[in-house]
């Protein structure tokens, strides 16, 4: 058995999934300043009379840290910069403990400018006396050459006890994201090891002693080990949970706009066929711009608890949320009153919707009922622009080689696939509404109430290797790795190709992979030659290859079975 | 956190996939290097710098411009419709207001591309700029454009193609023509009769730095300009002025180049030119993308910069200053100039020979151009290339008079077919292009 859990910003969400489909799903509010006392009552009434010692994997979704990093509460830890010619590296500065210090590399990882250590000491002993415990250490193209960013962990290891290095959370290049990826990860590590280490010794205090898996932005999963090393990775997973739940139910030879109409936002993503879209540089949270791989998700703050209003004649929904719809009790209008007042909601007081309804009716001359219909329509449109607006940018985006420019894919989705809690009232009424968008069938999917938590629990362990080698300097890097080592000058593509492979496997299954059911591909493959003078004196080689995000083997999308004897 | 000053848009075209051949300088490494800069340097990730995803142009966009022979798709390959398209995408952001300047980082370059294309020179076979321009003047109205290149090359493609045509000003600053490639871009080309001082050369001498280019665009370019008042300033932004470029003999460095792009205010910029892939490229173009958004470059420079190598000697500066002496005398003059050039009745002739470089074809050209202080004027081409090729090409101009149209409509309908392969006719009036 498998239990998939999501912790929602409103809900937490819990499935315990069998052989023949879910067994058994439970819905909590989530209680955000005590995360963990949610998650542990979401898992007792998911197990409640149920044997523990069959469950087989535990793979969370939290937002645990998100808001910290929203509201600017992290923790203080220390951040070394190696810069070198370019912008000014103060125009990166997180926090108070910024330090720019001396070192350049350039663009192939050559030194040019060497490590001031004496520097490096002394912000050592700084940070030690102001009991600052972690740190994250950069340098401008380390993922060409990490000498640096390691020779700077030699150095303040006497004065911290937990340093970051830039170059082992992407092999992507961006110097800015980099800072700010090591930053959050340097900054989250306390919390996130505190919760997890807690949630660990709870299940197995209670019989349930897998090793837990987490979800991350990219919809891959990694256990809870491994994320030690990367525990930023679970900020901002929520998004890829419902992307994998719709992926339970996708068709394979379809592209699907992904819908999870949640309280406060919809979330929206494509699927092409059986492939989630990896958003092209990492995920951004509040002003943090960061190399964290992620798919391609974005939000529109239109949900059921969206406030409803009147402006110039127009119907405005959101983007904020007061609490509950009227039906419920709260304050304002909400997109959930409109579905009570048209007869679709079973829950909830209809009298309170209606007359909140009626007030805004009133206003443009309407009744309630035609009112009613009128915010719904307008929900439906505002996300159907908004999904249309993604696409835009997905089809946009840039091309760097003549082949991809004139062989470019366009993602036009042919059908709509409806999540959370009021999925199949938005499927019906997607279906109907008339727009100039044309995606094709709305379909709720199945389970719609608890998709995502059946997502985090299909989700397979993701990784991605970028490799890096210059025949004529013969080195050969791969960030995420601290892997380097010496190259023969006539290495191929051939033989990059071969170890960027290797290096995938061996890093999934140290983070909990199966080795039997990896499914690795290249996402990246170039090869340049150097020329100076009239000489080819090399040759440039990048290769990228990943676990490719999706369900783990043994799934049924059509009859939502598991067949795996493992499991 | 980082914010452009001026909304500055990107096409960043590196063309991985094509070159001329394998160690050709225009190969696939030339962007990589500055690719990987840009990337690390997070420029792009800059709040009001936008990358945009390159166009692609058309046949129809290419024949606004030149006469290729025998057609647009057997002069060009893939990469240059890309390559243009990035141009273009540049120029109609700027004009639809959703960027105020642009930097289309593109390759293959253009600038010596003629008006009338047999093959490729100096590793261009369209003009990028003024397939752009003239897109932009198609599709906008834009009038009055002043391009200024700052390739270390003379642009003569680009001057051929503005020869004639008094709304567009086209000033090129570029290493002395006795000592670089294409051996032209003196002082006394400025202009044919109809468009005397819309071109303007300012040969620098080799070892010119940044002192001496920044003089030339403050006491010349600038002043130029200002007076000229264009709608657009296009810069074809070649970038092998640079001391480490292998081509050249120049001394100009990254922060050169962004003071230069400060001063210059472009509204949009076309990469030209630039071999110095790894010392140079990944530093000048971030440099002019800062410049151009308007964000602090002062910690820019190679990792070999030094300051005290890059100084001019006094008879460099003094030949500079003689040079812009000279060129806005020329400029103040050009009026006076005109009568002096129509020395004959009705129209101007002239014989050229030009030499194809990259693809080894030798043209012969003979020129008429009918004298008009209407309109750019009927303009009449016979050409003839070492390949055997024998065109006609007859242009009506933008904003052609009357008697302009019924001059080039006469010679198009006279003109022989037995004499010629092929004759074209380039009606920029109906924005039409005739073949037969």
């Amino acid at each position: 058995m498998i239990i998939g859990l999501d912790a929602g910003g409103t809900h937490t969400d819990a499935v315990l999934l069998g052989a023949e489909g879910i067994l058994h799903k439970v819905k909590v509010p989530t209680d955000s300043e005590h995360l963990f006392d949610t998650v542990m009552a979401a898992l007792d009434t998911l197990m409640a009379d149920r044997d523990k010692a069959e469950v087989a994997r535990i793979v969370l979704s939290t937002t645990l840290a998100t808001n910290m990093v929203v509201q600017n509460r992290l923790p203080e830890v220390g951040v070394l910069v190696a810069g070198g010619p370019g912008l000014n590296p103060e125009c990166f500065r997180v926090g108070e403990e910024y330090h720019v210090v001396s070192g350049a590399l350039d663009h192939r990882g050559r030194e040019i400018e060497p490590l001031d250590e004496l520097e490096l000491a002394s912000i050592g002993r700084e940070l030690q006396a102001k009991n600052i415990r972690c740190a994250g250490v950069v340098s401008k193209f380390s993922v060409r050459n990490p000498a640096h960013e390691l020779r700077m962990v030699e150095i303040l290891t006497p004065y911290v006890e937990t340093i970051f290095m830039g170059h082992t959370f992407s092999g992507a290049l961006s110097f800015p994201r980099r800072i700010n990826t090591t930053y959050l990860n340097a900054a989250v590590y306390p919390i996130h090891k505190n919760f997890f280490e807690a949630v660990n010794r709870s299940l197995k205090a209670q019989g349930l002693s897998v090793p837990i898996r987490i979800l991350k932005p990219d919809g891959g999963t990694m256990d809870i080990k491994s994320s030690q090393g990367y525990p930023a990775q679970t900020i901002l997973s929520g998004p890829s949970a419902s992307v994998m739940g719709a992926l339970a139910s996708a068709d394979s030879e379809k592209t699907s706009l992904v819908l999870d109409v949640g309280g406060t936002t919809t979330d929206m993503a494509i699927l092409l066929g059986n492939s989630p879209i990896i958003a092209p540089h990492g995920i951004e949270l509040g002003q943090h711009k960061t190399l964290i791989r992620a798919l391609h998700t974005e939000s529109i703050g239109v949900g059921g608890d969206s406030v409803v209003r009147i402006a110039e004649g127009e119907i405005v929904i959101g983007p904020d949320r007061q609490g509950v719809a009227m039906a419920f009790g709260g304050p304002v209008v909400t997109t959930t009153d409109a579905l009570a007042v048209l007869g679709q909601l079973d829950a909830g007081d209809k009298d309170l919707a209606k007359a909140g309804v009626a007030g805004l009716a009133e206003q443009l001359g309407l009744t309630t009922h035609e009112m009613a219909g009128k915010i719904f329509d307008t929900a439906c449109r505002r996300i159907l622009l908004a999904a249309a607006e993604m696409i835009e940018t997905i089809n946009s985006r840039p091309v760097y080689t003549v082949h991809e420019m004139y062989e470019g894919l366009k993602v036009q989705p042919d059908q709509i696939l409806v999540l959370g809690g009021p999925a199949k009232q938005f499927a019906a009424r997607l279906d109907v509404i008339e727009t100039e968008l044309e995606y094709g069938a709305a379909i709720p999917v199945p389970v719609w109430q608890v998709a995502n938590a059946k997502g985090c629990a299909l989700a397979r362990t993701t990784c991605e290797v970028t490799v890096y080698a210059d025949t004529a300097r013969r080195v050969l890097t791969a960030q995420g790795e601290e892997f380097q080592h010496s190259l023969s000058a006539t290495a191929t593509l051939e033989d990059v190709l071969e170890i960027a492979t290797d290096l995938v496997k061996v890093k999934a299954i140290r983070q909990g992979a199966n080795p039997e059911y990896l499914q690795i591909e290249i996402t990246e493959q170039s090869e340049f030659n150097m020329v100076r003078g009239f000489h080819t004196t090399g040759k440039n080689i990048r290769v990228r290859a990943q676990v490719k995000p999706g369900l783990i083997h043994g799934y049924d999308c059509e009859t939502g079975q598991l067949n795996r004897p493992d499991l | 956190m980082l914010r452009a000053k001026n909304t500055t848009g990107l096409v960043f075209f590196p063309a991985f996939d094509w070159a001329i051949s394998p160690t050709h300088p225009e190969r696939e490494e030339r962007l990589l290097y500055t690719q990987d800069q840009v990337l690390e340097e997070g420029l792009l990730d800059i709040d009001g710098i936008v990358e945009l995803k390159p166009d692609i142009v058309t046949v129809e966009d290419i024949n606004r411009v030149h006469f290729c022979v025998p057609d647009a798709e057997a002069v060009t390959t893939e990469s240059h419709f890309i390559s243009a398209g990035g141009a273009k995408t540049i120029g109609k952001a700027v004009l639809d207001k959703k960027i105020e300047r642009g930097f289309a980082l593109v390759r293959p370059p253009g600038h010596h591309a003629n008006r009338v294309v047999h093959g490729a020179r100096g590793f261009c076979n369209i003009n990028i700029e003024a397939v752009m321009i003239e897109y932009l003047r198609a599709t906008y109205g834009v009038d009055r454009v002043a391009i200024v290149d700052t390739d270390c090359h003379h642009g003569d493609g680009t001057q051929d193609i503005y020869w004639h045509d008094p709304d567009t000003l086209f000033i090129s600053i570029h290493q002395d023509g006795r000592t670089l490639y294409p051996g032209s871009g003196f002082l006394n080309e400025f202009g044919g009769p109809n468009a005397v001082g819309t071109t303007i050369n300012l040969p620098l001498p080799p070892e010119t730095c940044d002192e001496g280019f920044l003089y030339a665009v403050e006491h010349a370019v600038l002043p130029i300009l200002d007076e000229f008042q264009p709608e657009l300033i296009i810069n074809s932004a070649g970038q092998d002025n640079h001391y480490s470029d292998p081509i050249t003999n120049m001394s100009f460095s990254a922060q050169g180049y962004a003071r230069l792009t400060e001063m210059l205010k472009a509204d949009i910029a076309v990469l030209e030119g630039g071999y110095s892939i790894e010392g140079a490229l990944p530093y000048v173009n971030a440099g002019i993308i800062m410049a151009m958004a308007g964000i602090d470059y002062s910690y820019l420079r190679e990792p070999d910069y030094n300051p005290d190598h890059l100084r001019q000697p006094a008879s460099i500066k003094a030949e500079i200053d003689k040079v812009c002496e000279d060129a806005l005398k020329l400029w103040a003059n050009r009026h006076e100039l005109t009568q002096a050039l129509r020395s004959r009745d009705g129209s101007d002739s002239r014989s050229r020979q030009i030499f194809y470089d990259t693809d080894n074809i030798l043209e012969n050209q003979y020129e008429t151009i009918r004298f008009c202080d209407d309109c750019a004027g009927a303009l009449r081409i016979e050409s003839s290339s070492s390949y055997g090729a024998n065109i006609l090409g007859i242009h009506i101009p933008r904003k052609a008079c009357q008697a302009c149209i019924d001059q080039a409509n006469e010679w198009f309908d006279h003109g022989e077919y037995g004499n010629f392969s092929q004759i074209f006719l380039q009606d920029r009036v109906k924005d039409r292009y005739l073949i037969k």
